[in-house]
């Protein structure tokens, strides 16, 4: 029964890189996986290609204004209802004349990213009796299931999905990152777990500068043993032990780098400057995942919702131009999402209340740019919503399909037609 | 693996055994108390562990029963008034009212969470704590969609309560408990527009275990539970909203309401199965929650608890007893290879090396960065066990906590190495402290269990006695670092 591995993680990692330093040029994304230690030429197989994909998911949480973000500015409608809070045509940032559907002044940076083919605008984004709780509907999103507003069970459709990859042994402990407080449900899978930090400094063992000695004895204990079965409980916890050390030192030296070009000073940015350094030093994670906060704007929204879509734009903005200059931008893609999108009639307070469907953004050189579906009517309400025409869970499978060459099959529960947001 | 669930003799229950009790039932390791226990005999060990000590000098819950009061009918229609009016200060007081209401609201959620914790680090009856974090995690309520947080307060006193007392007890509470219906919408559960989620999770997660129903059960159940709701703090039957006509469940028929149903599940023969797996979970073995998934000893365990449940109606006590002092529990397969909880290692952490007391709120928040956030379980099906725990991230917030609790060093915060105020040597008293390694044998032992391996325990004796010379709180402060760094450390 007993499997005895070759060697330790921390020996099989120093040969990795003594291997990579013999190749010189490979791409250092694809050292990690089994098969390119075994037989070097295994690294031209086309379907390591894939393995270097990567996605990026933005998460705007608290209920983003969508009708407010992409703006039907040719709906007279839309002025009629929206009241003080709608925005001005001459300030809209014009995406499709044809349409009539622009753009919120503050998404300068998206009008670019548009206008360059590499911003993808998904309308009338939802799902089936949608439900206004912003927990019970972002357990929706997490899990990928609409059922999930009744209860779910703690596993999103990342998670699953890398389960899956788990089962295949083609799970690297960073195989998902998670940079924020807390490790979204969505990524947590039953085995599969993300790596999460908020802080790369919170990613190391903190006694270590305790004591001269105490550093060499804690790799000691940390590094000395040898994983007998995966079945035994005290040798999963080595083997976490053993990732943790490789993580650790694989992050916090990824992270340590300093980006070639300027990001904003805001909460988003650091985030995703974060991801630029890890997507640069090729770690093998597929995903990453952050989150802006602060979109649940029941009073006074006009001002918020702008300094909150600068910050969601001008980020996405300085992430490519960061990927772009390194070279990275090519294996990125970027999804974002909310909850869902408010109410179509402004409340009492200048604010919005919960709605329903609200638009998705992709981004970078690999979408299918331009917009997906038609803007959704303002008159033909659900409730006094938008109503969905797009399932939500179609750009989730385009995005594990077409993109990462995961089966969504798996992720979601059941197959779904994937949206066309990615080039053909 | 011995399964026989008839007590092991007490000459095999040595200070190895009583010390594998108390990690298990009672969060900490404790060697003085594990020598004393021994002299009682396993079943007198267990019925001390079972009965815990006095609780009353412990403070009372924070916040109050009246935070989300109801508005009086006068206070009602002034808010309304308010709100309508033209006055855009007016509005503005009612909505600041309003939002002071759930500001406080949400301050005695994290009070809450502190509470408990501190509650657990000092109770004297620490079995009687880990066994209401059972049933948190099986009745599994979180602050959201509550929102009212002395509701959360209340379930969890019933959990303390009963929940050494009897599983039936507890079942029979849960669908009046005003928490758990606002928690799974039974108060939106009306004749003619059933909400079927509290019936569902009620056969599901709560008694039966997936696969023993079907969906016309819960269909059929969720009418007898329609009309329980509740009013301000209390459980409220609604004659109104309630379906009184006949209702097929699990093959019985009648005008059955709430009360019934759950009698009806508690009949059923795979309740007590399940309830079974639950404890045996809790206190055995990191194992499925899917019966089907284990091995055969561990089926003819499982089966073993449940027929003791079923033959004591639900009476926990003894049960537990029985399963504690058994041949089973004292395994060698049994003994240190559980996946210690957030809660287990927080906890057991404090209670074992007499920590000093830190930031409770700050320990909190590293418990939540584990994956275990109190009053905030991640779904209604409550918390995983074992591998759920431990990932790369949670490790070293689980290693780092134990730093921080030792040090007072929380990664990311200034530290004052100065006010460390820890004095480790308090647990080395009844030790030589000229003989290193005997100090980090017997420590190690205490902590790590005496299977540890000589090999996994030499770079922390040899730490220990570097340079030679007695043992010093500094170096041992360093030590118990490393001790709680050890993979090991995790399990229990």
């Amino acid at each position: 029964m007993s499997e005895k591995m070759p060697y330790t993680r921390r020996e099989f990692l120093q040969a990795s890189l003594a291997l990579m330093s013999t190749l010189g040029t490979v791409p250092g994304f694809l050292s990690h996986t089994s098969t390119a230690m075994a037989d070097p030429a295994a690294l031209l197989d086309a379907d390591a290609v894939n393995q270097g994909r990567v996605l990026v998911v933005i998460q705007l949480s608290g209920g983003n204004d969508g009708l407010n973000t992409v703006i039907p500015a040719g709906m007279p409608e839309y002025y009629r209802m929206r009241g003080g809070l709608a925005v001005a045509e001459r300030d809209v940032l014009e995406l499709d004349p044809r349409v009539g559907v622009g753009l919120h002044p503050s998404l300068r940076g998206v009008q670019e990213m548009y206008q360059e083919g590499q911003a993808t605008v998904v309308q009338g984004v939802g799902y089936p009796n949608p439900n206004r709780s912003h927990f019970a509907s972002m357990d929706v999103w997490h899990a990928g299931d609409t059922k999930a507003a009744d209860g779910h069970r703690g596993v999103g459709w990342i998670g699953r999905a890398m389960d899956a990859e788990a089962k295949r042994g083609e799970h690297d402990c960073l195989s998902c990152v998670t940079v924020g407080e807390e490790a979204p449900m969505a990524t947590q899978g039953v085995e599969a777990k993300p790596v999460s930090f908020s802080r790369a400094e919170l990613f190391e063992w903190s006694g270590k500068g305790l004591h001269p000695k105490l550093a060499r004895a804690y790799e000691q204990i940390n590094a000395g043993v040898e994983p007998v079965t995966t079945a035994d409980p005290a040798s999963f916890v080595f083997r976490t032990a053993l990732d943790a050390q490789a993580a650790s030192d694989r992050v916090r030296r990824a992270v340590s780098r300093r980006a070639e070009t300027e990001f904003p000073a805001n909460g988003l940015s650091r985030q995703l400057q974060a991801v630029a350094s890890m997507i640069a030093a090729e770690l093998p994670t597929r995903i990453y995942y952050v989150a802006l906060g602060g979109f649940d704007t029941h009073a006074n929204q006009a001002g918020t919702h702008a300094r909150l879509l600068d910050q969601f734009a001008s980020s996405v903005r300085a992430f490519y131009r960061e990927l772009a200059a390194i070279g990275q931008d090519q294996r990125v893609v970027t999804m974002a999402f909310s909850e869902f999108g408010r109410r179509v009639d402004t409340n009492g307070s200048n604010g919005t209340d919960h709605g329903a469907a609200g638009p998705m953004f992709l981004f970078g050189p690999k979408v299918r740019a331009g917009l997906i579906g038609p803007h959704p009517s303002l008159t033909d309400l659900d409730n006094g919503d938008l109503k969905f025409r797009v399932d939500f869970r179609s750009v989730y499978a385009a995005v594990l399909d077409d993109w990462l060459g995961l089966d969504s099959r798996v992720a979601l529960g059941s197959r779904f037609r994937a949206a066309p947001v990615l080039e053909g | 693996m011995d399964t026989s669930l008839s007590p092991i003799s007490d000459d095999r229950f040595g200070p190895a055994e009583a010390r594998h009790l108390l990690v298990r039932t009672a969060f900490a390791p404790d060697r003085h108390r594990a020598r004393a226990l021994v002299g009682l005999g396993v079943q007198g060990a267990v019925a001390w562990v079972l009965a815990g000590g006095d609780d009353s000098g412990l403070p009372g819950p924070p916040g109050g029963p009246d935070i989300r009061r109801p508005f009086t009918e006068e206070e009602r229609r002034a808010y309304r008034q308010a709100l309508g009016s033209d006055d855009p200060a007016l509005r503005e007081r009612a909505r600041a009212s309003r939002q002071q209401i759930d500001r406080d609201d949400r301050q005695m959620h994290k009070d809450l969470q502190t509470w408990w914790l501190g509650r657990m680090i000092k109770t004297a009856s620490p079995m009687r704590e880990f066994q209401t974090l059972l049933w948190h995690g099986h009745f599994a309520t979180a602050y959201q969609p509550v929102q009212d947080a002395w509701l959360l307060y209340q379930q969890n006193e019933m959990f303390r309560r009963y929940g050494l007392e009897s599983f039936a007890t507890l079942a029979r509470g849960i669908v009046r408990d005003p928490a758990m219906i606002k928690y799974l919408n039974n108060h939106q559960n009306r004749k003619g527009e059933p909400n079927e989620n509290l019936a569902r999770e009620l056969m599901e997660l709560f008694t039966l275990g997936e696969g023993q129903y079907r969906e016309g059960d819960i269909r059929e159940g969720a009418r007898a539970l329609t009309g329980f709701t509740y009013d301000d703090n209390a459980f409220s039957f609604n004659q109104t909203r309630h379906d009184d006509g006949k209702k097929s469940i699990l093959g019985r028929t009648g005008r059955f309401d709430g009360d019934d149903f759950v009698e009806i599940l508690l009949r059923h023969p795979a309740c007590a199965r399940y309830i079974a797996l639950k404890l045996y979970r809790h206190y055995v073995a990191d194992v499925s929650d899917r019966f089907g998934d284990l091995s055969a000893a561990q089926k003819s365990v499982v089966d073993q608890i449940a027929k003791r449940l079923r033959a004591d109606k639900y009476a926990l006590g003894p049960t537990l007893g029985v399963l504690l002092s058994s041949r089973h529990f004292y395994d060698a397969e049994v003994v240190g290879r559980k996946i210690k909880s957030p809660a287990q290692l927080v906890v057991g952490t404090a209670r074992s090396l007499g920590t000093p007391e830190r930031s409770t709120s700050r320990l909190h928040e590293n418990m939540r960065m584990m994956g275990q956030s109190l009053f905030d379980p991640p779904s209604v099906a409550g918390w995983g066990v074992g591998r759920s725990w431990i990932n790369t991230s949670t490790l070293f917030a689980r290693q780092n906590t134990c730093v921080y609790m030792i040090t007072g060093k929380n990664p990311g915060r200034r530290w004052d190495r100065g006010a460390t105020n820890y004095d480790p040597m308090s647990l080395v008293a009844d030790l030589d402290a000229a003989k290193p390694a005997e100090v980090s044998r017997v420590l190690m032992n205490d902590l790590l269990g005496a299977h540890v391996a000589e090999d996994r325990r030499a770079p922390l004796e040899a730490f220990l006695n570097e340079g030679g010379g007695p043992v010093t709180g500094d170096r041992l402060m360093g030590f118990l670092t490393l001790v709680t760094a050890m993979p090991e450390y995790q399990l229990c």
